[in-house]
């Protein structure tokens, strides 16, 4: 025991005021390290020892100045410069909608500072081996008693001398308190060096297997990966290698009628409009004419085209050249395309294009009407009228 | 029952601020009683302003008092008695409310039957804004403080003489029962007196608005006059350095509360952004007041709350003494931003009158001459505290 360092003599008191008496006394007496331990903070303790205001709350105060600092930054920098948002119609940096934020945040990290400031000042951190702990003394003080201790570096220290002024102030239980013997450790100690190898190669696995094998785990892949063809895919059962199927040649699907005049320029010779330009088939060829036809050659067919000269504009469709195109040659020309224009057999059915061609000559017919069309107009709207009075 | 060695010595203040008192009653009450006559409608807003800071000045004091009861407060009671002077204010209120009634047609818009009538949101709320219940609730308010007042006080003073401590558990119940309709009650009044000079505005913490503030008010009016009286040698000598730093520490306290609660109020409206509600803070941010509410923000928290931070600013006298005088300003600002930007309402505009400096001079020398006549009848502590001693040990 006696090469152990002292590290200072430590008395018990039973009451509040008798410690805070005996506080008074030390400090009195000229001893300045020495310390008070109290189970709750005593009134009147910081006085008595005459302690200097502490240090922490500077610390407080920068760590909050700089987390208000920081987290209005940290909003401005992502609500109105990396990525602007508009919310609820505020400017991008609506400052009253950012204090609340920067309130909490300062006084998070403020009092989140302030403790774990205390803690390692307390306990002198990293290290924990204060030499008042696990002793008797301590289990004291935590519980009902008060003490005092007045450590060995103070250079009024004599031990027998401050056992008996301990003494004297009331104080019992006097212990004498020794530091921890020293315990050195050898940085490259063989079973130390195991264990970080170990810990090394559990780590670098575990990190290994988590992101290489497991992440790549599908749970549930029992839809995504089925037995069966899949359409552009590459067939192993049939000879040509396609999934796909073609129909037996000399076939013909049910509804369905293969264009017969495929590359042939003027097909009015073959057939005509078999549409009769009825009010439903008029509907379906403006539909029709307004979603395909009329981004380049306007909506009424004028060639006021909607691109803007981005695309060679589409002609007018009320030349008298076009109007003398017979409707077979109409019908060939959405078909196959003609010039810039490309084929529209993709997009359209056959059905669609020959009621397009209807809807064609009926703009025609408006652009450049007869006689007869005014007197006709006026009638239907002499009916219209008396249907409405 | 032995006394307290308390140190205290009853004596008479200088005779100079009974002189000072009485100078700026008659003087600011001249031109009060002028400015009445002159322009009656400007001199109503005027008069509002002032009436509600002394609102705040005396039922603040009076909720300190009931606070100390209620917390069982120790630290306190050496300085319960200059509360209790200044909350001598709360019997005055019914008296000084008298010409507010009477000019209620130029303070508040839904007194006029045409806007009224155009207005069916207005129509619905006539229920409850109409003049007889409003003097009704008024004058009830004012009476049930007066008797809470003549309570507290009564038993207090009684024990200067009987150290009677059933008095003490009297005023204790009488402060639980004081709290509950003290929120209820400011919370009327301030919806009564501000609120309804914008009729369709409404802010359900209007009335913690006005707590802090009141609260807020009588802690500075206390600390000044704690502090005075301390230095100057009126109160106990074993009065210390720590029961200043409690009464900074409160100061500091309600400074950040009536931040809290403006931010709260402003923030919700200015983001819900409602036609009905957000025109109050535009009757604030309009016409030359965003400036003054820039500079509200700036006196009523950044610099009290800049001052009151350190620790030992809170145990300096000095420091205190200008803080707290500050602090009395700042109440008095706040209350002209509450009430001056609603002069557009009634079809008034705004514009500074010395009005404004001959109301508040009239208060001041009125809390002057109360708290003068106060003391010279009574202890300025209360000697018979059961918790004086405990006080005076009381030890941070």
């Amino acid at each position: 025991m006696t090469d152990k360092k002292l590290f200072g003599v430590a008395a018990l008191f039973d009451s509040p005021d008798s410690i805070v008496n005996a506080a008074k006394k030390i400090k009195e007496a000229g001893y300045n390290n020495f310390d008070i331990n109290t189970p709750y903070p005593i009134h009147g303790m910081d006085d008595a020892v005459k302690a200097k205001s502490s240090k922490l709350g500077y610390i407080t105060l920068f760590i909050g100045f700089s987390a208000a600092a920081f987290i209005m930054s940290f909003m401005w920098w992502t609500l109105a410069i990396n990525y602007p948002l508009v919310v609820g119609g505020k400017p991008y940096f609506p400052l009253p909608a950012f204090v609340p934020i920067t309130f909490e945040f300062t006084v998070l990290l403020g009092v989140l500072s302030t403790v774990f400031g205390m803690i390692a000042v307390a306990f002198n951190l990293p290290n924990n081996s204060h030499p008042l702990m696990d002793t008797e003394y301590m289990k004291n003080v935590s519980s009902d008693k008060y003490g005092a201790v007045i450590e060995a570096e103070d250079a009024l220290f004599e031990e027998g001398k401050v056992k008996e002024f301990l003494k004297s102030l009331g104080g019992h239980s006097i212990e004498l308190i020794y530091r921890p013997e020293e315990v050195k450790h050898k940085v490259f100690e063989p079973k130390f060096v195991i264990f970080l190898a170990i810990v090394a190669i559990i780590c670098a696995g575990s990190t290994y297997i988590t992101l290489n094998k497991l992440m790549y785990i599908t749970p549930f892949d029992f839809m995504m990966n089925q037995k069966k063809g899949s359409a552009q895919a590459e067939s192993s059962f049939f000879s040509d290698k396609h999934e796909m199927r073609k129909p037996v040649e000399g076939t013909v699907a049910r509804g369905f009628m293969p264009y017969e005049f495929n590359g042939v320029a003027d097909t009015n010779q073959f057939y005509g409009n078999p549409l009769l330009p009825t009010k439903s088939v008029l509907e379906l060829g403006q539909r029709k004419f307004i979603t395909f036809c009329s981004p380049c050659h306007g909506n009424y067919a004028d060639g006021s085209s909607r691109l803007r000269s981005q695309f060679p504009p589409g002609p007018t469709l009320h030349s008298a050249r076009v109007i003398g195109f017979s409707d077979g040659k109409i019908y060939n020309i959405i078909t196959n395309g003609q010039n810039v224009m490309p084929s529209y057999a993709y997009q359209t059915t056959r059905e669609e294009r020959w009621a397009i061609v209807n809807y064609i000559r009926v703009l025609q017919r408006a652009q450049n009407p007869k006689p007869s069309d005014f007197t006709a107009i006026s009638e239907i709207k002499k009916e219209s009228g008396n249907v409405q009075n | 029952m032995s006394k307290i060695e308390s140190g205290y010595i009853k004596k008479e203040l200088p005779k100079n601020l009974g002189k000072t008192g009485l100078i700026l009653l008659i003087a600011g009450g001249i031109l009060s009683v002028l400015a009445y006559i002159t322009d009656p409608a400007r001199a109503s807003f005027s008069y509002l302003t002032t009436f509600i800071s002394l609102v705040c000045l005396g039922i603040g004091s009076l909720f300190l008092v009931t606070l100390e009861y209620a917390a069982g407060a120790v630290w306190s009671v050496p300085f319960r008695r200059i509360s209790e002077f200044f909350a001598s204010a709360v019997p005055y209120l019914l008296l000084l409310a008298i010409p507010l009634f009477f000019s209620m047609h130029n303070l508040f818009t839904w007194m006029n039957p045409e806007v009224v009538a155009q207005d069916k949101v207005l129509q619905g709320r006539m229920v409850y804004l109409n003049v007889p219940f409003f003097i009704t609730r008024n004058v009830a308010i004012f009476l049930i403080w007066w008797l809470f007042y003549l309570l507290l006080t009564k038993n207090s003073r009684k024990q200067d003489e009987s150290a009677d401590q059933n008095l003490t558990t009297r005023n204790i119940k009488l402060s639980m029962a004081f709290i509950p309709v003290f929120a209820f009650s400011i919370s009327i009044v301030s919806f009564d007196w501000m609120m309804s000079m914008t009729p369709k505005w409404f802010s359900t913490i209007f009335g913690v608005y006005l707590f802090a503030d009141s609260t807020w008010l009588a802690l500075a009016v206390l600390t000044l006059a704690a502090v005075l009286l301390t230095e100057s040698g009126y109160l106990s000598p074993k009065v210390k350095r720590d029961h200043y730093y409690s009464l900074g520490t409160l100061l500091f306290a309600f400074t950040v509360f009536w931040a809290y609660i403006a931010f709260s109020q402003y923030m919700l409206q200015w983001y819900g952004n409602l036609p009905e509600e957000i025109i109050y803070f535009m009757h604030r941010w309009t016409g030359g007041w965003k400036y003054f509410s820039f500079f509200l923000v700036f006196v009523h928290f950044i610099v009290p709350f800049l001052i009151l931070l350190p620790r030992r600013s809170k145990t300096n006298p000095k420091i205190l003494i200008f803080v707290s005088v500050w602090i009395i300003a700042a109440q008095y600002i706040d209350s002209y931003w509450l009430v001056m930007p609603d002069m557009v309402n009634n079809g008034f505009t705004y514009s500074f009158s010395w009005m404004d400096l001959a109301f508040p001079a009239a208060a001041v020398g009125l809390v002057i001459l109360l708290f003068n006549a106060k003391v010279k009848k009574h202890n300025l502590m209360p000697l018979g505290d059961p918790k004086l001693q405990r006080s005076f040990d009381f030890h941070l």
